[in-house]
């Protein structure tokens, strides 16, 4: 199954239960507190969804290594490189 | 200077390691990646070698190549080239079909990518019997040096959706710094059909799809070519149609 059909039957049988719980399609019965509680709850998956991604991103983004030892010893090889290189008869 | 024992270490467990270079206009970069190269294997003992596969670079990388296989040996610098620029699924194909090696490394050439990872690879896919490793900017104590928030920020962005979409099982998948078994290297390449980053995106979602055993090193990724070549627009609108490819079809 592709990632995209299983994001469709996902969001289909959360869907379907909403549903049911939301418009009493199968006459159910339920407490009213459930309707109460079911009836937002799309709105507030997706908007707790993005708070959670703008967070995330965020966060990795403050938290992205920057490599500055890296490029230090990078330039440092570089220029012995180019030495040796020299040395061993390389005609840049 | 490491003393001259040392630079003669040799394994005998019979595994060898066969490093893709596709070049185009690394006149430059060419023999400073092939001298850290020689520099890392030298050190740790490993056999390999090293196959520039360069697409009619006009610059003359292809002369510095030969020069370079005077320096160092026809048995560790092998040519491959071709006649113009083609994609790089091919030209892994191409470098893969004289290969000797069991194992395959790819990398790119203009130093973003440092060997000096890669002892570290062929340590942890011994440790593991991993099909693949892949090189992480995003775990660890990897990372990137040269880049703007700008560039930051899409880069965590694109992995974000990337996740959620892909749930592929590994933190790094537009990174091409990466260890395959030949025989994992060679069977993924004949089924991926993207270009560019996503190309690297569908190696490793159809890795996990074919059962493939993933293993993941930190790395630092030194970018010195960002400033000349801006991330713009379309190069992200192509990024987001290829995975919502990958989302509809893997």
């Amino acid at each position: 199954m592709t990632k995209l059909l299983q994001w469709l039957l996902g969001v289909s049988i959360l869907g379907v239960a909403w549903g049911i719980v939301t418009f009493d399609i199968l006459d159910l019965r339920l407490p009213h507190v459930y309707k109460e509680v079911a009836w937002p709850m799309p709105v507030y998956l997706l908007v707790v969804f993005g708070c959670y991604s703008l967070a995330t991103v965020g966060y990795r983004v403050a938290t992205f290594n920057d490599c500055e030892e890296a490029a230090k010893e990078l330039q440092a090889q570089i220029q012995e490189a180019k030495d040796d290189l020299k040395r061993k008869g390389l005609k840049m | 200077m490491a003393s001259r024992r040392s630079d003669t270490k040799r394994r005998g467990d019979g595994d060898k390691y066969s490093v893709l270079l596709p070049t185009y206009n690394e006149r430059e970069n060419l023999p400073l990646i092939v001298w850290l190269l020689v520099k890392y294997f030298g050190e740790s003992g490993y056999d390999y070698e090293i196959i520039v596969i360069d697409d009619g670079s006009p610059d003359g990388t292809l002369q510095v190549a030969e020069q370079l296989q005077k320096i160092y040996g026809e048995d560790k610098i092998v040519l491959r080239p071709r006649a113009q620029k083609l994609g790089l699924g091919t030209a892994y194909i191409h470098g893969i079909k004289h290969a000797k090696g069991n194992f395959i490394i790819i990398m790119d050439a203009d130093l973003s990518h440092h060997p000096k990872f890669i002892p570290e690879f062929i340590k942890k896919q011994k440790e593991g019997g991993y099909d693949l490793v892949s090189g992480t900017r995003y775990k660890g104590d990897g990372g990137v040096y040269g880049w703007d928030l700008r560039r930051k920020l899409i880069s965590r962005g694109a992995n974000f959706i990337t996740q959620v979409l892909l749930r592929p099982g590994a933190s790094d998948l537009t990174g091409s710094f990466r260890l395959y078994k030949k025989e994992v290297l060679e069977r993924l390449v004949e089924k991926c059909v993207s270009k560019g980053y996503v190309f690297q995106m569908e190696m490793i979602v159809r890795a996990r799809q074919l059962g493939y055993t993933i293993g993941e090193v930190p790395i630092s990724f030194v970018d010195r070519v960002y400033g000349e070549s801006k991330l713009g627009g379309n190069e992200i609108v192509s990024f987001l149609k290829g995975l919502l490819t990958l989302f509809a079809t893997t």
